[in-house]
Order: structure tokens, then C-alpha cells, then sequence
């Protein structure tokens, strides 16, 4: 179901929770999916003791593709024209994301009505992991 | 300019979507999918990172009888290189551990299907460094990919910034 820009306005919010206590199984399974097999998301031993990190975490775009769960189950399939997002915290196993999406702005663009949205994920602390932004084509 | 083919299934795009948590059924169920506006399967909107597995030069993936970089007896397959002044006791594998991923955009032109071959090209963008807070200086580097079908028409423009950091990047 596409969103319609009658019923939408400026200042809209839509939420949805897009993991819960994240697995190193699910970032295994985003290495294998994406066939990004940086040791970093997969491989503790090389995270500590090469990298200096406290241990493995998430794929930036692991994170990415968990908030497009958000927009895609809220503006529809295959109504996305951009998709942008800047990774501004590491995401660690263990940790809850909670998508959110927030109209910014509605106009034309190429004969269609279209949805500029601001996007954040957070993680359980309330700090934000991911801050982006959409594009969404609406109906009229 | 790097060149090559994606050939896109929907195989691939059932593993992605599940892999980022989706559990919508457009991405693998065939009757469902008709009922929707795209009516058939489609990938989710960043499964073109799935091409890296079709791209020859992708480092972040294990070459068949090459040593890797990740942990086996020691902490990396890589031995340490020659050490040079005011290194210490560098570590190899050093370097791809400095490296992130900063940001991300895509445009969508067209929906991605099962069955289409796309013609990924990349090209690098640009190049700029900056004082980090949290991981020294940090080089950014921007990397455009243009994702193109059968017919020549545009599918997906990706823009990838990565970041090498100074040192690992502090959690506070």
C-alpha cells in the first residue's frame, strides 16, 4: 500500500523496531548475503587483537538495510527514489534499532507527488546510529 | 572504471532480505507478489551491495588458495610486513581494519527483478580528510556505482563514502 499525499503531512512520523537484541548469527548471515566478509563483523579474534576494537560489530549496511525495512513497510514497495544515510555509530551485538521516519516535505518531483523524509535509527540508548534521508513517491 | 556483470536471483534477493531482518513476502513469494503494485518479486532497497559477490577486485572477500586477512592460527593470515621507523610493532591486516564505511546514497530509477543482468561501472568520485574526534584523522573517499540493465536504461546510482580512520574509532 502506497502512501497517499492527501491523508500525509509535514511532521508525520512512522516507527517500527528492526532488531532486537541483534545476533552475531544475523551479522554473519548480512556477511554471507552481501558477501562483505570484512573480519570485523565476523571474526572476534581479529576485531580484538588487529583491530583494537572490543569485539565484532554490525555491518554499517546491515544497519542501512534493517531501516529500509521501516520506510519500505510504511511507503510501500518499490516507491523508494533515494535512499541516503550517514553511519554515526557503531551498531554491537546485543543492541535493539528502532527505525523512524519523518516527512519534511511535500511537493512535486517528475510529474508525481513525492515525500522528502528525515530518517534516524537509535539503538536502546537512544543514541543515533544512522541518520539519513528518503525519497518516497506518493499517490495523489 | 571498473566493469562487470550482476546477474540478479531471486535466491540471492530471499538471503539478502532475510539477512537485513525483512520479513516481507514480495522478496520471495512469486503469487504474493503479483497482487502488488511492482507485481512480482522485487530486491530490497539496498540489495545491490549483493554485487560485490560478482566483482572480481572486491577485497573484503577470501580468495581460493590465497592467505586472508582474518584470524586462522594467528590473528590474520597476513604476515606482518617489514617493519619502518616510528611504526612499532605494526600489524599487518592494520590497514583494512582502519577502514569504514561513513555513508551511503542511492537513487532508484527502476525496481530490481530476478532474472535481469545488470552492468555495474564504478568510478571514483572524490577525495578529503578531516580532523575526527573519535578516530583521528580520517580520509574519506567517495566511490560511484552505476547499476544499468539489458537495454542500457539506468536501474540504481550507489554513491559509497569510506573512511579511513587514524586509529580505531573510541566508543565514547
Amino acid at each position: 500500500m502506497a502512501l497517499k499525499a492527501s491523508e500525509l503531512k509535514v511532521g508525520d512520523v512512522y516507527e517500527e523496531q528492526v532488531a532486537t537484541n541483534l545476533s552475531r548469527t544475523q551479522i554473519v548471515q548480512y556477511a554471507g548475503a552481501s558477501g562483505d566478509y570484512m573480519p570485523l563483523h565476523s571474526d572476534e579474534v581479529y576485531a580484538r587483537e588487529i583491530a583494537g576494537y572490543p569485539g565484532v560489530f554490525a555491518h554499517g549496511m546491515l544497519s542501512m538495510g534493517a531501516t529500509g525495512v521501516m520506510l519500505t513497510n510504511w511507503v510501500g514497495d518499490g516507491r523508494l527514489t533515494k535512499y541516503s544515510a550517514r553511519f554515526t555509530r557503531q551498531v554491537w551485538p546485543g543492541d535493539d534499532l528502532i527505525a523512524k521516519a519523518t516527512v519534511t516535505e511535500i511537493h512535486e518531483e517528475d510529474g508525481h507527488q513525492v515525500a522528502e523524509l528525515d530518517v534516524v535509527t537509535v539503538n536502546q540508548d537512544d543514541q543515533p546510529v544512522i541518520n539519513g534521508k528518503a525519497t518516497a513517491r506518493l499517490d495523489a | 572504471m571498473a566493469e562487470f556483470t550482476f546477474p540478479v536471483d531471486g535466491s540471492q534477493i530471499m538471503l539478502f532480505a532475510r539477512s537485513v531482518g525483512d520479513a516481507n513476502p514480495i522478496y520471495y513469494d512469486e503469487e504474493y507478489a503479483k497482487t502488488t503494485e511492482p507485481g512480482g518479486v522485487i530486491a530490497p532497497p539496498t540489495f545491490v551491495q549483493a554485487s560485490s559477490q560478482y566483482d572480481p577486485k572486491f577485497p573484503l572477500r577470501p580468495r581460493i588458495g590465497e592467505p586472508w586477512f582474518g584470524s586462522g592460527k594467528e590473528a590474520t593470515g597476513i604476515k606482518p610486513k617489514e617493519k619502518s621507523a616510528g611504526d612499532g610493532e605494526k600489524k599487518s591486516g592494520g590497514d583494512n581494519a582502519r577502514m569504514l564505511h561513513a555513508e551511503q546514497q542511492y537513487v532508484y530509477h527502476k525496481p530490481i527483478r530476478p532474472g535481469d543482468k545488470l552492468t555495474v561501472t564504478t568510478k571514483k568520485g572524490n577525495t578529503w580528510e578531516k580532523e575526527g574526534r573519535r578516530g583521528g584523522t580520517m580520509t574519506f573517499s567517495e566511490v560511484v556505482t552505476e547499476y544499468r540493465d539489458e537495454s542500457g536504461d539506468l536501474v540504481v546510482t550507489a554513491t559509497s563514502v569510506g573512511v579511513t580512520t587514524g586509529k580505531a574509532v573510541s566508543q565514547d
